[in-house]
């Protein structure tokens, strides 16, 4: 079986969203039969002639009564060769919150588009968040195929707008597919009504993807949850001297032996054990949660980095990055935040906001503040240092968000431009969308 | 010494998902002054217990468990509950609602359901301990409005929860802050379905209160469902007891947890008919749950577990 695949599906008001992760629910037998008999109860009550797959996914009371889908839902499904979580983003209200938060942990994203409608604003935009938050595989499927009578002409057309915006955002693997999520065409199983088409099925793509990240190809990056010292309440009196450092690896391979640096220290060190309550091991790789024990004795505290010593970020306390604002309350210039990144959590002000970017036009604009859902370009300065890598090289350590210190409420999410930050591999193409200077 | 738990560097979907849930533990720890984990004794607390005395291995469990016990709970439970703390040496906070229903603080409902009457006694003990993060085993999978439930979710200093205003949550960076009265709510298991629990049951083989297997019982079939005979559920007239060999699908009150058919004995046997289930295990197990379309999010929203 192949490993575990998180997915976001997002689309446009209208275009069938709820009804095609419904199709994937059904069509992969995991809605269950009482589940299945209360949608049908439901339906019937409201005089629908089908039973609509959409009131499976909208869970809460303001949903059902305006036939809406307010939040991100995560479902759960399997297919005989694979394990998938689907964060279902509506389309509706706070759209960009919804996608940038449901891409944020996708493998694949699942673009709806009507094929009767194309690409529409909102088709762009999504696209755009995807690029932006560098989800690795976007998928497009084409959808109501029912309604334009399979015809392949119609298709072609959406496809080819749909490979344009793509490649002007520098997703270069945007896939499109054919579907009928009603009718459940190419959904799970491929269907025989447009035969012009000869791809795999949503479900046969989904099943194929390459997951996640490699870890081998990465450098170790550990950020410090807690320090594990028991002393005398050790449940086994062994143990009173024992101290290790808690976290889970976010990216990269650690073998015991390996040199390692403790950031923001710089105090260099040798991982002397890798454990966890199963025992010990002799290399730990992302995403394991592990504890390590490490041949010299430092000051080790929670938010602290223990990075591979040949490739560890240089610490910094001048942080420019992308933001996704979230938050009813504009940013300006000036605001005083609090950055999370990793296990740690900063102080900072908000020094400038470079610009915004018109998601309609994809080009930047000069702007005196950020409005919710707006995205950003903005430089904050720390009251103590992060390590953070670009957000290109890793949505583990290149992320962070920055919240209210007031409230506890999350502004924004955050990714870390390469410009400032040390990496190994910061000669990476990183794309047109990328390259634009705000 | 062992080896990585898989070959090459890919974690099989257990290993994925016990890395995850061990990560917000120890993030809700290390941010956050005083966490509790509720323990009921079902098989959902008892997995999110393993996982949080492996988080901190080789250190003791750095925050007490807590139970809400309705009083009508199952004696079988209860001496599970308790075996468990004796043995890991476990802090134990139980807040009682017979408690509240003996001084008239809650008035015991016509139907005798118990499960709704928790929520008080909950709150209630939430802040006398002053625990600003509580641990729970909710599953995205179980119900539709929990499936919109962040991982680490806020309630307010009335411990409601507001399904429209959540907070986004991104990456794997869990915010926690609150202001002074509110908590936050963490549920480490959210991405688990009930296979994967079993599953991960089975791996590890954990010890479970022994009506998770097929035994003898003398049960009555109320509202399509076969509920134990005992102090606090009995038969009317109507319905005649039966001796059946049945099992539990979820563990809650005795008065409206139902059992299944079953001669699963063991988890092995279990994973099997999970596997093999046509029905969810809320919709065949729960009186609560039945009373309408939005009765999980009702209760949730008055700080519910």
């Amino acid at each position: 079986m192949g490993g575990l695949l998180r997915m976001a599906t997002a689309g446009s008001v209208d275009d069938g969203k709820s009804t095609l992760v419904g199709r994937l629910l059904y069509d992969t037998k995991s809605v269950l039969t009482d589940q299945m008999e209360a949608i049908e109860r439901v339906s019937r009550e409201k005089g629908l002639g089908v039973v609509d797959l959409a009131l499976l996914t909208d869970g809460l009371r303001a949903e059902r009564e305006q036939g809406i889908t307010i939040d991100v839902a995560y479902r759960y499904f399997a297919s005989p060769r694979r394990n998938f979580i689907l964060a279902d983003c509506p389309g509706h209200v706070q759209y960009t919150r919804n996608t940038v938060t449901g891409s944020s942990t996708a493998d694949a994203l699942v673009l709806l588009v009507d094929a009767r409608k194309g690409v529409l604003e909102q088709t762009r935009r999504h696209l755009a968040v995807a690029a932006l938050l560098r989800v690795p595989h976007v998928i497009v499927a084409v959808n109501k195929m029912d309604l334009v009578a399979y015809d392949q002409t119609v298709y072609e057309e959406v496809a080819a707008a749909v490979t344009t915006v793509a490649t002007e955002l520098g997703l270069g693997h945007a896939v499109t597919i054919p579907v009928s999520a009603l009718e459940g065409d190419n959904v799970v199983t491929r269907t025989t009504r447009a035969p012009w088409y000869t791809g795999p099925s949503l479900l046969e793509l989904l099943e194929g993807l390459p997951s996640a990240d490699d870890p081998a190809t990465e450098n170790f990056r550990l950020p410090v949850q807690l320090t594990i010292r028991p002393q005398d309440a050790a449940r086994d009196p062994a143990h009173r001297e024992y101290r290790g450092y808690a976290g889970q690896i976010a990216s990269g391979v650690v073998r015991r032996g390996d040199r390692v640096v403790v950031l923001p220290l710089g105090r260099a060190t040798t991982v002397a054990g890798i454990d966890t309550a199963d025992g010990e091991l002799e290399e730990a790789f992302a995403p394991m949660s592990v504890t390590l024990r490490l041949a010299d004795e430092i000051d080790i505290a929670r938010g602290d980095l223990i990075a591979a010593a040949d490739a560890a970020p240089e610490p910094t306390q001048d942080l420019d990055g992308m933001v996704a604002w979230l938050h009813e309350e504009p940013l300006r210039p000036g605001r005083r935040v609090l950055v999370k990144h990793t296990t740690r959590s900063v102080p900072a002000i908000v020094r400038d906001i470079s610009g915004r970017l018109d998601l309609d036009t994809m080009t930047p604009e000069a702007a005196e503040s950020l409005q919710l859902n707006d995205i950003g370009r903005i430089s904050l300065r720390l009251a103590s240092p992060i390590m953070p890598d670009e957000y290109l090289v890793s949505r583990r350590t290149g992320s962070f968000l920055l919240v209210d210190p007031q409230s506890g409420a999350t502004l924004a999410a955050g990714m870390v431009r390469g410009d400032q930050a040390f990496s190994a591999r910061a000669t990476i193409d990183v794309g047109q969308f990328w390259a634009w200077e705000i | 010494m062992r080896s990585a738990p898989v070959s090459a560097t890919r974690l099989d979907l257990l290993a994925e998902l016990e890395s995850e849930a061990i990560h917000i533990i120890r993030e809700a720890v290390g941010e956050l002054e005083r966490p509790v984990l509720l323990f009921s004794g079902g098989k959902d607390s008892v997995v999110m217990l393993h996982l949080a005395l492996k988080a901190f291995w080789p250190g003791p469990l750095p925050f007490p468990v807590m139970h809400i016990d309705t009083g009508h709970n199952f004696p079988e439970v209860i001496a599970y509950r308790d075996e468990v703390v004796a043995r890991h040496r476990l802090r134990l906070v139980v807040a009682s609602v017979q408690d509240y229903i003996d001084d008239g603080r809650l008035l015991e409902r016509a139907d005798g359901t118990r499960n709704p009457l928790q929520t008080q006694p909950l709150l209630d003990a939430i802040a006398a301990g002053r625990f600003d993060a509580v641990f729970g085993g909710g599953r995205r999978d179980e119900e539709k409005a929990r499936a919109k439930e962040r991982v680490v979710s806020l309630r307010d200093d009335f411990g409601q929860w507001d399904p429209r205003n959540q907070r986004p949550e991104l990456w794997n960076l869990y915010n926690p802050r609150h202001r002074p009265g509110e908590h936050v709510r963490v549920f480490p298991l959210s991405n688990w379905t009930e296979l994967d629990i079993w599953r991960y049951i089975e791996r590890e083989d954990i010890e479970l209160p022994n009506l998770y297997f097929a035994h003898s019982r003398e049960v009555f079939l109320r509202d399509g469902m076969w509920l134990a005979v005992g102090p606090y559920s009995s038969p009317v007239r109507s319905d005649a007891p039966l001796s059946k060999t049945v099992r539990y699908r979820t563990v809650g009150d005795m008065s409206c947890t139902g059992a299944v058919e079953s001669d699963a004995a063991t988890v092995a046997d279990i994973l099997l008919e999970v596997a093999a289930t046509r029905i969810s295990e809320r919709g065949a197990t729960r009186a609560d749950d039945r009373v309408t379309e939005a009765a999980m999010e009702d209760r949730k929203k008055e700080g519910y577990f």
